[in-house]
């Protein structure tokens, strides 16, 4: 089985890009199944991100006071967690945990769509694969990572909190001081900006991928784990760009 | 009329139809005939649009299809039904779903899109299966189903890609009867790909044997029966190389 080159999946992620924009014009292909997408790619996706934001809050709390323990003071503690959840890890690492859960499950429908023939079918009976298949999910997943990140987001530092609060030297007062001391709206969106950002090139990959794959099982195997090093790597890449444009 | 000229069709380096001229007139069934890997499916896709030929032309009603676009397309492909090798149903929809998909597309009124779902699951004997997901279903039981998404749309031709491969001889004598069923009750005109000798010779009016990537002989099944020519004499008797 041979990969694709990087050129090839940046060349191929650009034409499914723009196929995708310009199918965004058949609204009655796609509209009917876009609740049915968020759904299944959004709301199905929130255990799995909040498992990891509950962690991530508890370790970034505990973190921070060591770090900061002696020489900075404590209530600090709150601007770092809140920071760095919504600004950072919140996204990136729900955007992480979605690559893997929605890209893989994209790949792998669309994959198997492709390999029996189903996607064929479609354009006999006059849908657009693009219309049909790639808008909704990609749509879904641009409206539905920001929603997902926000939950882990809310719920990262509020697992910070209680840590603090619990297992730190710090009060409730002193931890929403940190947190209040630092924060910008712009904290909030650009951390969600950028989740939306992945949302799209995670559902894009995975589509692509998908509807490229061929020769049966194998095949569909290798797109779903190439669409989930794919959308790692994009929102690695797309996270330097927003902080490079944004910050 | 379905008119292919010169169509030559290359995957990388494999070479797959080397200069294909055929004609399919109106109100015929035309079976296509040859070896496993011959290129038959391929150029069945060729005269649907799903696959590109790399010269030559395909014309339907004398539309070139190689030179259109997918939106040019869209009304060509509704007055084509293609009935795949294994069905190619969508697993996710029920049969009645996969029926109706193709029928949303024309904007059909909803009264007329049940009816005929209902008539089209009828026709081939299976109005039972309508609630049903493809996986409940034995593999001939799709391919019905697959005959009846095709023959809903009420198209012009039907293109028929190995209907009876891989079924018991009754089942493949049912798909027989459906697509002489579907040349004189609908009207259609129907492309049928297969290996299956009986079946060709059953139910097409005019028979063609593709080798090596050229159609070696066409001609009514009397006449390819009586073929002299020792590579259709070969296929017909079965004999190997």
């Amino acid at each position: 089985m041979r990969f694709p080159s990087v050129s090839d999946t940046i060349s191929g992620a650009g034409a499914a890009a723009l196929r995708t924009g310009r199918a965004l014009a058949d609204t009655s292909a796609w509209g009917p199944q876009l609740v049915v997408q968020m759904g299944r790619l959004g709301v199905d996706s929130v255990p799995i991100a909040l498992f990891i934001a509950t962690f991530t809050g508890i370790v970034l709390s505990l973190l921070a006071s060591y770090i900061f323990t002696g020489m900075v003071p404590l209530y600090f503690v709150g601007a770092l967690v809140g920071k760095t959840i919504m600004m950072e890890l919140g996204p990136v690492l729900t955007g992480m945990a979605l690559a893997g859960r929605v890209g893989a499950n994209i790949a792998a429908e669309l994959g198997t769509m492709k390999v029996t023939e189903q996607v064929d079918a479609l354009e006999t009976l006059a849908w657009d694969p693009a219309s049909y298949l790639v808008v909704p999910r990609v749509l879904a997943a641009i409206i539905m990572f920001p929603v997902v990140t926000a939950f882990a987001i809310a719920l990262g530092v509020a697992a910070g909190w209680i840590t603090s609060v619990n297992l730190l030297d710090l009060s409730t007062a002193e931890f929403v001081k940190g947190l209040r001391s630092f924060y910008q709206s712009k904290d909030i969106w650009f951390g969600l900006v950028k989740a939306a950002s992945f949302g799209g090139a995670v559902a894009l990959l995975g589509a692509v991928r998908g509807l490229r794959a061929t020769g049966g099982a194998e095949g569909v195997g290798a797109a779903a784990t190439r669409a989930v090093t794919l959308g790692c790597e994009a929102i690695l890449v797309l996270d330097a760009f927003w902080a490079l444009v944004l910050l | 009329m379905i008119a292919l000229e010169e169509v030559v069709t290359r995957f990388g380096t494999n070479e797959v139809l080397r200069g294909v001229t055929l004609e399919v007139p109106d109100g015929s069934t035309t079976v296509l005939l040859g070896r496993s890997g011959s290129g038959k499916s391929v150029l069945l896709k060729h005269v649907i649009g799903l696959i590109r030929p790399t010269s030559g032309t395909i014309r339907v009603d004398g539309h070139a299809i190689e030179r259109l676009t997918r939106e040019e397309l869209v009304p060509i492909r509704r007055e084509i039904g293609f009935v795949f090798q294994f069905a190619a149903l969508f697993d996710s929809m029920t049969c009645g779903d996969n029926l109706r998909l193709g029928l949303i597309r024309q904007r059909m009124a909803s009264d007329e899109i049940e009816r005929r779902v209902v008539d089209s699951l009828a026709l081939v004997g299976m109005p039972e299966v309508i609630d049903r997901f493809p996986a409940e279903l034995s593999g001939g039981m799709k391919k019905r189903v697959g005959i009846a998404r095709a023959v809903a749309l009420r198209p012009r031709y039907i293109l028929w890609d190995e209907p009876t491969s891989g079924l018991d001889p009754v089942t493949s004598a049912t798909m027989d009867l459906l697509m002489q069923r579907a040349g004189q009750e609908l009207g259609v005109t129907s492309v049928v790909v297969t290996h299956d000798l009986g079946s060709a010779f059953t139910v097409g009016d005019r028979v063609a044997l593709l080798h090596e990537g050229r159609i070696r002989a066409v001609g009514t099944p009397d006449e390819i029966r009586a073929s002299e020519d020792p590579v259709v004499r070969q296929f017909i008797e079965g004999r190997p190389e």
